[in-house]
């Protein structure tokens, strides 16, 4: 081979951190086992759509409408529905937490449907210590009561019977199946620990073991060694996300609607960052144990908080909303959704990848900055 | 010894300043010398004295503060790129990838060292046979023993065929045989004409050296050739030889002589350092006994040194002028205070410790011996009751470890190899908490406390860090720590690593001050002439006791008509290199 000492070296180099990487069960670990893992904690356990929510029914209104709302409540897949003598003993049972909501069905709700103004009433007592769930019992009970009077419109041969109507429609989630957000959060979550974690140790270990200083005192350039540094552990990154993306299609059934091409430049400019951002902690730090700490304080943490996977980034405040431009965990996940639900969109992944490839340089060029040829 | 030629200065230092932080001492202190082509240059000196700095300095790994470096005419700061290939630095622990077999680091160094083709072919054969590592290659550096790591390391470094090798502490945790074999390696690498600096802190290895340059605190306090510096001593190195009475308390009263700067105990005999040649100090204040001779022997590099410090004077511990008299009960027998009894440590297939048995009496000063790796570090551990063992007893005052650990421990004071003091604590609050530990408090703590602190010189460094306090007094600390609750029995794990010898000799005088107050102290050591402050001493090889007896008495096993004075080391590489033979006559019958 008539290779340049500058190439040799580096292949030399990225040849022994992959050696470092097969035989250290933990990277193995975590670059293979912790996604798919995560994957499955994420998309099936965490589960944010109620199902069989148990909810009490008390019916004031012997009349036909009622015994029909009822039976609407009862069909619906979200609720199991608990009939009830008594306000006070169904009260008492939401209490107890037996119970996450109360509907009543008032006395003259036959009648004021008779009068077909479209004034009857429903009462719903929600359990507002989940605040989430009280919340879906409200809106559900809302939507099964809209519903129901559209069609009993219909069937009455009237059209726009209540005046104002408001109709929504999911679109690109058109099941509002959480996992369909959940996994593109879990992926961008699982690539940042692969990216930050895993480099937050490299340059921290050659230090502990002494053998910087054995290197320094090679011909090898800072850009070499910073370069060994990434190109190695970028495939490990790469494999990580093909076997996330693996697991999101054919076991999770994901639908993917975006380009592979797509999808990879996405990627390679988000591992850059993340990458980036553990090989400047490794650097700073020196110490494989404060290192790793700070990339789950500054990689992990801010990916699972601030990313909008678990909170919504619109409804922080704005000085929080900042910081969040600068989580690439962010731009991946956004990436990701539309890649699975609506496919290559220009104005969201190219957005997402300049600011990727913007923290890329930012992290990268301070870590370069930080290296120093000497042990200064 | 005999010098190449001189072809001028290979390496040039003047005026070498080297802070690393504001209010610190400079790490290197104006520091000028020069080293010869072709020679080996011994940098020698205690830890902390500027070894390090200048070698990664010389490496152009480290910008100086003010002053010239040159090396081969050239800058290494600045001009580093061109250097790099002509420097050889092999840095403490090797450089090594443990996670890399040895093949897999060589290619590594080759690779970046740009070391191809067929060049690349005859230095790995010429390394493997050099080493002797041919065997070895598939093995992952990590499981290789010190000694291997330490030729491999070299192997790696010489690639590329540098012309300078700068060697930081190559023999550190590296037993005396695979130091013998890479001293031969790199006497054939000076003929060669390389240039070669060595640092290490051990002053016998630095005998060795074609030159030596004596370093403390930042600076070069001598140099020259071994012998130069040795002969500047010669005639004012006396043994007392037969004595009748305690050497220990010989000892003592040898370093109140005024003319004594040095003494220390040496097999059956006390050796001394006068001040100047021909006036002898008086035997009869030592109480040496009728048939007490003094002889003199040869100088030793360490003599240098020491006389250089400024000597040590008076022989009095001021912790055994503070510590009761052992006072055994009955009920123990004073020739077995501590005893192993076939003692035997499994770790899965291997074993660590193979039926060792020994005794340990009143006062009495036991060393365990061997090299790396040959289980003397876990038949200490089992002794104070840190690991239990597979098989056998280990016994301290008649009780058995295993059985009441916490009663025996509570006799037992421990120091360990790295002091394993807390290190963001004040010297004050270290003391406290190991004396409340040990079931001290109130007025009894407040006075011990005091009294300690007031042995060891301790009252001006109380509310300092640990972290900042210098080597010898962690060392001081860590032994008050270790001798709090006043311990009928003192365990030390190479308690001397590292510090100068001067250091060393004040602990030693606190060591023999406790055995004579009837402590009975055991000690774990790679230092030779630690080894001779023993009262006898068991050396450990392959998990087995292959030797046990007094200094002299080991010495006396490896008399020949070729070596018939023999020292320490050769005893030790003499009895080590013995039962490997017998190994292999047993494997072969």
């Amino acid at each position: 081979m008539n290779l340049t000492p500058s190439l040799r070296r580096l292949l030399a180099l990225c040849r022994k951190e992959s050696y470092q990487i097969v035989r250290d069960p933990s990277s193995i670990l975590v670059a293979f086992i912790l996604p798919v893992v995560f994957l499955f904690v994420m998309g099936y356990a965490i589960n944010l759509d109620a199902d069989h929510v148990r909810v009490g029914v008390l019916r004031e209104d012997p009349g036909p409408a009622a015994v029909r709302f009822e039976q609407v409540l009862s069909a619906s897949k979200a609720f199991e529905v608990h009939s009830g003598p008594s306000r006070e003993a169904l009260v008492n049972r939401m209490a107890r937490g037996d119970l996450r909501g109360v509907v009543v069905i008032p006395r003259d709700f036959s009648i004021r449907m008779a009068q077909g103004h479209g004034k009857a009433s429903l009462q719903v007592l929600a359990d507002g210590s989940e605040p989430n769930t009280a919340a879906f019992v409200g809106n559900y009970v809302q939507g099964a009561w809209e519903s129901w009077q559209q069609g009993l419109a219909r069937d009455q041969g009237r059209t726009q019977p209540l005046g104002l109507e408001i109709r929504t429609r999911s679109w690109f989630n058109p099941s509002t199946i959480s996992r369909n957000f959940l996994v593109p959060g879990s992926i961008s979550v699982v690539m940042t620990i692969i990216g930050a974690l895993l480099t937050s140790l490299v340059v921290a270990r050659e230090w502990e073991r002494g053998t910087m200083e054995a290197l320094l005192a090679t011909p090898v350039t800072r850009t070499e060694l910073l370069a060994s540094k990434i190109i190695p552990y970028y495939g490990l990154g790469m494999i990580a996300m093909v076997i996330c993306m693996l697991v999101a299609v054919f076991v999770m059934g994901m639908p993917f609607r975006g380009s592979v091409l797509v999808l990879f430049g996405v990627s390679t400019l988000f591992l850059g960052s993340a990458l980036g951002l553990g090989l400047f902690l490794s650097t700073v730090m020196r110490s494989q144990f404060n290192a790793a700490l700070a990339a789950l304080t500054a990689g992990y943490l801010p990916a699972l908080m601030l990313s909008g996977f678990v909170f919504e980034i619109s409804s922080m405040p704005a000085p929080i909303r900042v910081i969040t431009r600068f989580i690439s965990a962010r731009y991946l996940s956004s990436s990701l959704q539309t890649l699975f639900q609506v496919g290559n969109l220009g104005s969201v992944q190219g957005y997402a990848s300049i600011w990727l490839l913007a923290l890329t340089v930012f992290w990268i060029g301070l870590t370069a900055l930080k290296t120093r040829r000497t042990l200064d | 010894m005999n010098i190449p030629p001189s072809t001028g200065a290979a390496l040039e230092v003047r005026g070498l300043v080297k802070t690393f932080a504001a209010g610190l001492p400079p790490a290197l202190d104006h520091l000028t010398t020069s080293f010869h082509a072709g020679t080996i240059t011994g940098l020698v000196g205690p830890d902390g004295a500027g070894k390090t700095t200048l070698l990664r300095t010389l490496a152009g790994l480290l910008q100086p503060t003010e002053g010239s470096v040159l090396v081969l005419d050239m800058n290494p700061f600045t001009q580093g790129d061109s250097l790099r290939d002509l420097i050889g630095y092999m840095p403490q622990k090797f450089g090594l990838y443990e996670d890399l077999s040895v093949l897999e680091n060589l290619e590594l160094y080759a690779d970046l060292r740009n070391v191809t083709g067929e060049e690349r072919e005859r230095s790995f054969k010429q390394m493997l046979a050099f080493t002797d590592l041919a065997r070895f290659t598939d093995r992952l550096a990590g499981k290789l023993s010190g000694g291997m790591k330490q030729k491999l390391g070299l192997a790696c470094t010489l690639l590329g065929s540098p012309r300078i090798l700068l060697l930081d502490e190559p023999g550190v945790g590296v037993d005396p045989i695979s130091r013998r074999e890479l001293w031969r390696m790199v006497r054939e690498l000076a003929s060669e004409g390389l240039t070669i600096l060595w640092s290490t802190a051990y002053l016998d290895e630095a005998e060795l050296c074609d030159d030596v340059r004596l370093m403390n605190e930042g600076n070069i306090i001598a140099s020259g050739t071994p012998k130069e510096l040795m002969d500047q001593m010669r005639g004012r190195c006396l043994h007392v030889a037969n004595l009748k009475s305690q050497r220990r308390e010989v000892l003592r009263k040898a370093l109140h002589d005024p003319e004594v700067v040095d003494g220390v105990i040496q097999g059956s005999n006390v050796r001394l350092v006068i001040r100047e040649v021909g006036r002898f100090p008086d035997l009869a204040a030592m109480e040496a006994g009728p048939d007490a001779v003094l002889v003199e022997v040869d100088p030793r590099l360490e003599d240098a040194f020491i006389s250089r410090l400024g000597g040590i004077h008076g022989g009095d511990s001021a912790l055994a002028a503070v510590t009761r008299p052992v006072e055994l009960p009955a009920s123990i027998d004073p020739e077995a205070v501590i005893e192993a009894r076939g003692l035997t440590k499994r770790f899965g297939e291997f074993t660590a410790t193979d039926h060792v048995s020994f005794k340990v009496s009143k006062g009495e000063i036991f060393g365990l011996l061997g090299p790396n790796g040959a289980g003397k570090s876990t038949t200490f551990k089992m002794k104070c009751g840190l690991l239990k063992p597979t098989e056998g007893q280990a016994l301290v005052m008649g009780l058995d470890l295993k059985f009441s650990p916490s009663e025996a421990r509570q006799r037992l004071g421990y120091m360990a190899q790295k002091f394993s003091l807390y290190l963001g604590l004040t010297v004050e609050q270290n003391l406290v908490f190991f004396s409340g530990i040990y079931g001290l408090d109130g007025q009894q703590q407040k006075g011990k406390i005091h009294e300690l602190v007031e042995a060891f010189g301790l009252r001006p460094y109380l509310q300092t860090k640990t972290v900042d306090l210098a080597l010898g007094f962690k060392q001081r600390l860590a032994l008050a720590c270790a001798v709090m609750h006043e311990p009928q029995i003192l365990f030390l794990d190479e308690p001397t690593s590292g510090v100068d010898p001067v250091t060393r000799r004040e602990f030693w005088t606190h060591i023999n001050g406790l055995a004579q107050k009837g402590v009975t102290i055991m000690v774990t050591t790679h230092f030779m002439d630690e080894a001779e402050y023993c009262d006898r001493i068991a050396l450990i090889y392959r998990g087995k006791r292959i030797a046990m007896g007094t200094p002299d008495d080991l010495k006396g096993m490896v008399v020949t008509p070729d070596c018939s004075n023999p020292t320490m080391e050769d005893a030790f590489i003499e009895l080590v290199l013995r039962a490997d033979r017998e190994r292999e006559t047993q494997v072969t019958q």
